[in-house]
Parts: structure tokens; C-alpha cells; sequence
């Protein structure tokens, strides 16, 4: 019996079976009456069902394969005709009410009763400061320990590896495809990628970018004298300012009118004077371009002749401190 | 708030008529009756009265206005003339792309004069059906991306503006390459491989209209387009809806 | 037939016997809302999270977290051959190669920015209002907490995808954290486990965090926002005169607010699915993998860290250096105390407030703009401050557009972005004063009339 009467009190949920209502004492209404708007029901049920199209042309679309601009359309419509349903509903269809309230006032007695308990529960101490502050270093303590295992996450006291960069004297350069580079090949007006051979490509000291100048241009810094076989010139490929790859190089047809050779990158536009040791002319950089100093093999290929003049990469407290290992 | 809006809307739509760093073209002087002139005096007189102030009269450049034209051969002016970087009415501006004012034969006669200048280079010929657009893609982002954007939508380099690429044909995609015009890098062969040139044609033909099943492209720049949707389209709509949906302030 | 039972009544009393909710649902129900249309966008911002929460639990179950080397395989033309990470290579093939794929990347990356806008919006109106003053400075600093956890986590979750764009600004995140005084090195290092880019389990990092440890904070702080907000009652602003401190006038909850706010949330899904399958955004397949060596012009980040781009952009190239001990390299300035500087104005300006006003009442009542002269000509000041150094960080787009040059653009912004926020500050001020003027003249004059008009009788 009262499984039967579960299922039918559901059917009638979902307005499937009709049902005599039994009858109720009248009582005072709590929600305010309204007029009732047929035509709104009307279009709220019209939306609804225009709505469950658009949801099954949604699954129709899914399943043949359909654009995700159809798929987007549909399931977009569908929402927004419910959408529109339910605030069609809210304008029409329920009572508006605008009922009066209270803020809440604050309850100094409770307040006060909360004081009270927990300063009558530390009846039996003696020493609540001593207890306290042990408490307190156990607390911390445990709470320190807890926190002490995230060192793993990385090497949280040893720096020395953001000096690391895979070059060394007699490295050779390799471009984009492996290829090594060779001296003659560097022309000027160009700029080129080069990377360690043999080592990983991805590290923030392995990229450099080259270009040729005229030796007769070159301003380099002291004890650089002979970094630029030929006027050809390494720096690191990655900004100072931020690390982003220096992927720009301006470079004029003709210099009377046109603006000077300079190395950019496209995140912040740091400008660099590759004649200069790629010194900063413009930008948020603070430091130059590491320069990678070269020499020309045997065979004319390009090899790096020591590590870089700096430390490589965005900077950090150290990175004037100690030279790139 | 309504007022908000409608200053909002009028600013996007005045941004969106501005012309977009109008620069002047110089007028172009032709010789009386130039359709009647036969190729080489039309050239060569066309170059005196359009070229000749900032590159010499006879192509040798002048010092402080514009570099000498011996030995360009055929692949610069074709270049220079085709895509209207040229003329240029001050050698201080950049050059950029504008509405042709010569007529082909015009052209045709200017590029004919300065080949004879000197001789140079002809006009490449780029097979972009031969090259691989994933290889173009790569290529692309290493040589070309910095300043012109991975999907060639141009940008910025301090002190020039990088132009989009969405007008260039393979021809000239492979002239630019090879000449590095204005502050362009210049790509030579030991550079840029005929064949890896071919690739990268076809890598820009492809960003010209690239696959944007995702919907509306708005222009493949990324968040900067994606924020002003954002804001001017999802917030103007999402604030409508709520002022739709709720109360607004009446005077009591 | 069944006699005696009641639809309605019978699941009622079966749920009430077995839980106790009925005087609490009876309360909630019959709960009141004052009732102005910007109160609803804090709800907005909900109904955002919801459908990021909803599309992003499918996103997880296709995204590959890993930075192992693969090679794409799959049917898009321009990345055949292209060695990416197996993450890049999950994001792609879930947009180009997945059924509805596309769909739910695309709404869940614009349901991220309009989410943030929503609380951007929602921020505005609550400071304009005085809706942030006693009792609810609480609920408006978890507001706030939410809000700048919102940041990280979009950035977060675009930079999961490993792909060209996101990888740059992943330096640039490095560089920030790198350019704390004293600990940057060893922070970063901590964090990425490595030097950039780091060790790979990185990416399980930022995964992890993306998708469960602030999802799960941002649900803590929604769930005692919310109660506060319900335990304070919502504020209102004075229409009737019966609308006071003490006593407020609102609609209930059920039957009034409930279609609204379901009514709302319909038709934000809508227009975020909208946007997802008709407007392409991150169209990642475009951009290609990210290594450390190469680069794209017009490189951003997604809006709501534009601000920081600006501050970046417009410093001058200086470290600060002692010796050879780099006590302040660049980035610190635009990526940390920027940031740093508005989160704590936003955070102690109730109490700021208070002190220069003296004013430490119980407010449950609004202001308008104009009502609060000061406040609104700060918030408007501090606005302008902040989107000037937006702004300044897209001087690119300005020197694209209108051929502005780009360095003269940025040595404007440099003074501009303090003295532009100076005269709004006092136009600002002026303009309100005035109104408030306006309506004490329209008032006086109309109770001259109304006794002119009994005098005459």
C-alpha cells in the first residue's frame, strides 16, 4: 500500500496523474496572492519547449559531428530561451513581493556569555601565560615542521645552479637543425639563433643570437677585444628584464634615415646596442645581454671561447655577484 | 550607467574609423603624354621626376635621403613599386604598404630603368606548393615571429611598425625575405633556403586565412582582442541582463 | 484511488522527520533581498564559477599534465611532425580532434575572463556603494582574497597548455618571482624546482594547484562569503523611507528571487557557451609549442594581469644594485609591489576610511556615488591609476592603430599615470559636490512651494 501510494504521490509530482485534493482547514496566506497572467504561461511554456529543441538539436549536432559553432548555437540557445523563460516567470508569473525585515542586532549578552564561558573554563589553571606561550611553541613548532618538507619542492638554499649554462670554451654552435655554424656563413643586416652542441636546447643559458657588424662599429666593452672574430657577435637569446627570447633584431637598409641596428624583445621592447655589448638603450632592462665571446675553429666553424660575461637570464640578488660556471 | 556605456560605445567606434597612422604619399610627376613614350625614356623620365631627389639622378644615391640603386637589379624596385612602399615623400618615414599611384606599365618601365642601372638580382620565383607548412610554421616562429607575429598579424619593434602580412603574395613574401626592407633582417640563401624560403611562403599563405574553427578569429592576436570581447560584448550584455532582470534606483 | 495523501505534504514531512530542515527552509525561503539590479553581480560572478567548475572537471579528464616529449600525429596539418609536450599535444588534440572538445575549452577559458570581470564589476559596485563598511569588512576582505586568488588561477590554468604565448608569460612569472629583494632566487628555484624551465614535475605543480588546491580555496572562501553575506543580510539602498538601518524591505526568496537567480544563471551559461562555440579564443593549435628560445610579437597575458604587463612595460631599465648584491632587480616594481600596493589600499581602506571620516557606525544602508564624495573621487583616482597602467601596456596596439610611436607613448604614460588620476580625483569630487548642490536646491525649492501652497490656502 504505501509503496503504491509513493509512486502515484511522484506521478502527481510530475503532473502526470490527476488527484482530488483532500481537504485542508483555510489558513492565513503566507505568500501573497496574484493575478494569474495566461498569456505569459503561455509563452513561458512556448520558450520551454523551443528550448528542449534546441537542447536535442544540441545532442543531434554532437553526434554527427557538427561545427563547434553549432554545437555552441544550440546549447547557447537552449540556455538562454530557459533564461528567458525564467525571468519571464519572475516578472509574470510569481508574486512580487516587497516585504519588511530586520537587520540583525547585535547580542551583547550572548557575547558576553561566550566571554564568560571561556574564561570560566580556565578556572583550574595557574600558570595560562606559561601554558600559553608552551602551547603556543608547540603549535608553531609542529606547525614549522609540517610546512619543513616543501624544501624538497626544489633546491631552496643553494643558488649556485642559476649560474649554470651549458657553454664552455671549445663548444661548438649548432643552429635551429643542428647543423654547426660556420664563420663564413654569418652575413651582416641578419640575425641568427645558435645552440650548444650536445647539449639540451631548453636550458635560459643555451640560445644565443648572432649577428655580424662591421669591426670597425664595434664599441664593446674593455677586455672584449677579441670575442668578435670577424664583427660576429653572441649574446644570450634571453632577455635580462624577464626572460623572454630576443626574437627581434632592427637592422636598417640605410643608416642615414633609418634607426640603428638594435636586438628587442617582444614582451617589454628592451632594446639592446649589439655594438655596445648589447648595452640597454631603451626599456625596463637592467643589465645587458650577456656576451658569449667566440673564436673560429679549424675548420671555420664557430666555437665559444669561455662562458658568458654574465650571469644569463631575468636577475635575481646574486646575479652581478659571481660569474655563469 | 547607461552613460557609461554609450561614451564606451562611441570611443570603440571612433577608435575603429581612425585612420590607422595615415602617412602622406608624395603626388607622382609624369612627363607630358607618357602613354605616348616608348618603355625606357617613360622610365627613365618617370625616375627623374619620382625618385631621382632621394636616390640620384643616375641611381647613386644621396648622402643624407636614400641609398643608390646600382645593382638592385629587378627583385627591389618589382618589390618596392608592387606593394607601394615606394614612393616614399619623406626619406625619414618608414614605408609601408599603399594604394598604387603608377600604372603597370609605369612600373614595369621604372623596374625595366633601374635594372639597367646596374644589373642585380631578378625576381624570385617561389614554389610554395613544394614547401611543408609545418616546416613553414617553425621556420616562421624562429626567423620571422619576433616582430611579425606567429600568425603574421605585424606588431611593433621600438622606433618602426612590423605590417601584417595579410596582403603579401608569394612573390613578394619571397622578395621581402631577400631584401630586409627598412629595418627587416635580410635573409640570404645561406640563410633561408630556396626550399625552406618555398615552406615559409606557404606557412604565411596558410596564416592569411588559418583555421579558426573555433569561431569568430578576432584577428589572432590573443587576450587583447579576448579582453575587449570581454568586456565590451560579455560585460555590456551581462549588465543589461541584470539591469533587466532587477530594480533600478527610483527617487522615492 | 489513494484518499488523505498530499503530493506536496508527503515528501515534506518524509524529508523534515529524517533531517530537521523544515523552520530552517521555512527561514530561507521567506528570506528577504533588497532588491537593486547591481546587486546581482556578484551573483553573475557565481554563475561564472559554476560553469568554469562544471567545463573544467571535463577539460581534466582529457589533459595530459606532462612535459614528456611526443610528436604530433594528428590530423592538423601545420603541426604534423612537430615535437611538442604531451601537454600541448592534449590541449590540441582536445580541440581539434574531440567532439565538443573545442566547445568546452573554448567556454571554460572565456568563462575564466568573465568571471573576473563579474568581480571586477561586482568590486566596483561594492566600493562605490560603502557596502565593504561595518559589519561586513569581513565578508569584503574574502571578496577581495577570492579576487586575487581568481588572478593566479587563470594564469595558472593558460599556462598549463605549454603552448608559445603561455610559455612566455611563464618567463615573465619566473622573472617576478626571481626579483623579490633577498629571497627571489631561492623562491624561484623552489617553485619551479629548477632554473626556468624548470624541473618538469612543474607542470604537475601548477596542475594540481589549477585544478584542485585553489578551486578548493576559492569554494571555502565562496561558502563563508555567502554565509556572511546571508548572516549580515544584504544591504540596501534608502528608496522607501521606511528603509533604515534597522529595517529593510526585500523580496523573498522563494517565490520572488528564485526564478531571477535561476533565470540569471540560464542566461550567463548561455552567453558563455555563446561566446565558447561562436567567438575563438586561445586558439592554441595557432600559436605552436613553447620552447625557451623562441618568441611571438604581441605577446599578453589574458586581461586580468594586463595591469601588471603595464607596470613592467613603462619602468625605466634600472636594478638596484649595492655593489655587486642586486637588492632590486627590475621586474620587482611592476610584477610585485604594484600588485602589492593596490591589494593593500583595497584591504585597509575600510579602516582608512574610518579613521578619516570618524565615522565608525553600523551601515546597512548604501550610499550612492555622489553621497560620498571622497570615496567615490579616491575610487575613481585609484581606477584611473590602475587602467592608465592597463592601458600603457597596450602602447603596441596604439602604435599599430594610429602609428603612435612606441617609445614617445611610454615616456608619456610615465607622467601621465600620476597626474591623470590627480584631476580625476578632483573632477571627481567636484562633480559630485555639485550634484549633491543640485538636489539640496531641487529639495529646498520643493518644500518652499509645498508651503507656499498650504500658506495660499
Amino acid at each position: 500500500m504505501r509503496l503504491r501510494g509513493w509512486m502515484i504521490a511522484l506521478l502527481a509530482l510530475f503532473g502526470m496523474a490527476r488527484r482530488r485534493r483532500p481537504q485542508r482547514q483555510p489558513r492565513e496566506r503566507i505568500v501573497a496572492a496574484g493575478q494569474p497572467d495566461p498569456r505569459a504561461e503561455l509563452i513561458a511554456i512556448g520558450l520551454l519547449l523551443l528550448a528542449a529543441a534546441a537542447a536535442v538539436a544540441f545532442v543531434v549536432f554532437y553526434a554527427l559531428g557538427f561545427s563547434t559553432q553549432a554545437l555552441g548555437g544550440t546549447l547557447a540557445g537552449a540556455l538562454a530561451l530557459i533564461a528567458a523563460a525564467l525571468i519571464l516567470a519572475a516578472k509574470r508569473l510569481v508574486v512580487s513581493e516587497q516585504l519588511p525585515g530586520e537587520y540583525p542586532e547585535p547580542e551583547p549578552e550572548q557575547q558576553e556569555a561566550l566571554a564568560q564561558i571561556v574564561e570560566e573554563s580556565g578556572s583550574r589553571l595557574t600558570r595560562k601565560r606559561l601554558l600559553g606561550l608552551a602551547a603556543g611553541a608547540a603549535g608553531g613548532s609542529l606547525g614549522a615542521a609540517l610546512v619543513a618538507p616543501a624544501a624538497s619542492l626544489g633546491p631552496l638554499f643553494d643558488t649556485s645552479s642559476l649560474y649554470t649554462t651549458p657553454w664552455r670554451r671549445g663548444r661548438r654552435l649548432i643552429d635551429e637543425a643542428g647543423r654547426p655554424m660556420l664563420a663564413a656563413d654569418i652575413e651582416t643586416d641578419v640575425f641568427y639563433s645558435a645552440f650548444p652542441e650536445g647539449a639540451s636546447k631548453d636550458a635560459l643559458g643555451a640560445p644565443l643570437v648572432l649577428v655580424r657588424l662591421d669591426p670597425a662599429a664595434l664599441r664593446l666593452p674593455a677586455g672584449r677585444e677579441d670575442w668578435a672574430p670577424g664583427g660576429i657577435l653572441a649574446f644570450s637569446k634571453i632577455c635580462t628584464h624577464a626572460g623572454c627570447a630576443i626574437a627581434l633584431y632592427r637592422t636598417p637598409t640605410f643608416a642615414p634615415t633609418q634607426p640603428a641596428p638594435a636586438l628587442v624583445c617582444p614582451c617589454h621592447y628592451s632594446t639592446f646596442d649589439p655594438a655596445r655589448g648589447a648595452a640597454v638603450t631603451f626599456g625596463p632592462a637592467g643589465r645587458p645581454l650577456p656576451q658569449l665571446p667566440l673564436m673560429v675553429d679549424g675548420a671555420g666553424a664557430l666555437r665559444a671561447a669561455g662562458n658568458y660575461s654574465g650571469a644569463v637570464g631575468p636577475g635575481w640578488s646574486g646575479v652581478r655577484s659571481e660569474p655563469p660556471a | 550607467m547607461s552613460a557609461a556605456i554609450r561614451c564606451l560605445v562611441i570611443a570603440v567606434a571612433a577608435l575603429a574609423l581612425a585612420p590607422a597612422g595615415a602617412r602622406a604619399q608624395p603626388p607622382i610627376v609624369r612627363p607630358p603624354e607618357s602613354g605616348a613614350l616608348p618603355a625606357q625614356q617613360l622610365g627613365r623620365e618617370l625616375f627623374a621626376g619620382n625618385c631621382a631627389t632621394c636616390h640620384g639622378s643616375r641611381g647613386d644615391g644621396v648622402a643624407s635621403r636614400g641609398p643608390a640603386l646600382r645593382g638592385v637589379g629587378r627583385r627591389a624596385p618589382d618589390f618596392y613599386l608592387r606593394t607601394g612602399y615606394m614612393p616614399l615623400g619623406d626619406p625619414h618615414d618608414q614605408p609601408e604598404r599603399s594604394r598604387l599611384q603608377f600604372r603597370e606599365r609605369e612600373i614595369r618601365a621604372l623596374i625595366d630603368y633601374v635594372d639597367s642601372l646596374g644589373g642585380g638580382p631578378s625576381v624570385p620565383e617561389p614554389h610554395p606548393e613544394r614547401g611543408s607548412v609545418a616546416d613553414g610554421l617553425q621556420l616562421f616562429t624562429e626567423h620571422c615571429a619576433g616582430c611579425h607575429q606567429v600568425v603574421a598579424e605585424g606588431g611593433v619593434v621600438t622606433g618602426a611598425r612590423v605590417p601584417p602580412l595579410d596582403q603579401a603574395t608569394p612573390v613578394q613574401i619571397a622578395e621581402a625575405v631577400r631584401l630586409g626592407p627598412y629595418v627587416m633582417p635580410r635573409f640570404s640563401e645561406r640563410a633561408i633556403s630556396d626550399p625552406e624560403l618555398d615552406s615559409i611562403v606557404a606557412y604565411v599563405r596558410y596564416a592569411q586565412d588559418p583555421d579558426d574553427r573555433g569561431g569568430w578569429g578576432i584577428s589572432h592576436l590573443g587576450p587583447f582582442p579576448e579582453g575587449m570581447v570581454t568586456w565590451l560584448i560579455a560585460g555590456t550584455l551581462l549588465v543589461a541582463t541584470c539591469v533587466l532582470i532587477g530594480e533600478r534606483l527610483r527617487r522615492s | 484511488m489513494i484518499r488523505g495523501r498530499d503530493p506536496l505534504r508527503e515528501p515534506v514531512r518524509f524529508i523534515d522527520e529524517r533531517t530537521g530542515a523544515a523552520p530552517l527552509l521555512v527561514k530561507a525561503l521567506r528570506y528577504l533581498f533588497p532588491d537593486h539590479w547591481s546587486f546581482l553581480l556578484g551573483e553573475v560572478a557565481l554563475y561564472a564559477f559554476v560553469v568554469l567548475v562544471a567545463t573544467g572537471i571535463y577539460l581534466a579528464l582529457f589533459f595530459e599534465p606532462s612535459l614528456a616529449d611526443t610528436v604530433y600525429t594528428g590530423p592538423y596539418a601545420p603541426l604534423q611532425g612537430v615535437p611538442m609536450s604531451e601537454a600541448y599535444r592534449s590541449a590540441v588534440d582536445l580541440s581539434l580532434s574531440v567532439d565538443a572538445g573545442l566547445l568546452m575549452r573554448q567556454t571554460h577559458h572565456w568563462a575564466a575572463d568573465v568571471f573576473v570581470a563579474a568581480v571586477v564589476l561586482h568590486l566596483l559596485r561594492i566600493f562605490f556603494t560603502g557596502a565593504y563598511r561595518r559589519p561586513r569588512e569581513l565578508t569584503y576582505l574574502i571578496g577581495l582574497a577570492m579576487l586575487f586568488t581568481a588572478l593566479l588561477e587563470g594564469y595558472l590554468g593558460y599556462s598549463l597548455v605549454d603552448d608559445l604565448l603561455s610559455g612566455m608569460g611563464l618567463a615573465i612569472g619566473y622573472s617576478v618571482a626571481l626579483s623579490l629583494p633577498l629571497i627571489g632566487g631561492n623562491l624561484g628555484l623552489l617553485i619551479w624546482g629548477a632554473p626556468f624551465p624548470g624541473d618538469p614535475q612543474f607542470e604537475s605543480r601548477m596542475y594540481i594547484t589549477h585544478v584542485l588546491l585553489l578551486p578548493a580555496l576559492i569554494g571555502v572562501l565562496l561558502a563563508a562569503h555567502l554565509t556572511l553575506v546571508a548572516a549580515r543580510h544584504h544591504t540596501q539602498f534608502p528608496r522607501e523611507p521606511e528603509q533604515t538601518n534597522r529595517r529593510l524591505i526585500g523580496v523573498p526568496t522563494f517565490p520572488g528571487q528564485t526564478p531571477r537567480s535561476l533565470g540569471l544563471m540560464a542566461a550567463v551559461a548561455a552567453l558563455l557557451f555563446g561566446l565558447g562555440g561562436l567567438v575563438q579564443i586561445n586558439p592554441i593549435w595557432l600559436w605552436g609549442p613553447y620552447e625557451t628560445g623562441l618568441g611571438t610579437n604581441g605577446a599578453q597575458p589574458d586581461w586580468y594581469l594586463g595591469w601588471l604587463i603595464g607596470g613592467l612595460r613603462l619602468m625605466p631599465g634600472f636594478d638596484v644594485t649595492i655593489g655587486d648584491y642586486t637588492l632590486i632587480p627590475n621586474p620587482f616594481w611592476g610584477g610585485v609591489l604594484f600588485p602589492l600596493v593596490v591589494l593593500v589600499v583595497l584591504v585597509a581602506f575600510p579602516w582608512i576610511e574610518r579613521r578619516l571620516t570618524g565615522d565608525r557606525g553600523v551601515h546597512n544602508v548604501l550610499d550612492r556615488p555622489r553621497d560620498a564624495p571622497r570615496r567615490t573621487a579616491f575610487g575613481l583616482g585609484f581606477l584611473t591609476w590602475v587602467g592608465m597602467i592597463f592601458v600603457a601596456g597596450s602602447a603596441d596596439r596604439a602604435t599599430v592603430f594610429f602609428g603612435l610611436d612606441y617609445e614617445a607613448q611610454i615616456k608619456v604614460y610615465r607622467v601621465a599615470v600620476w597626474v591623470l588620476p590627480a584631476l580625476v580625483f578632483l573632477v571627481a569630487r567636484r562633480i559630485c559636490r555639485e550634484l549633491q548642490r543640485a538636489e539640496e536646491i531641487e529639495r529646498a525649492r520643493e518644500a518652499a512651494e509645498a508651503e507656499a501652497r498650504l500658506a495660499s490656502r
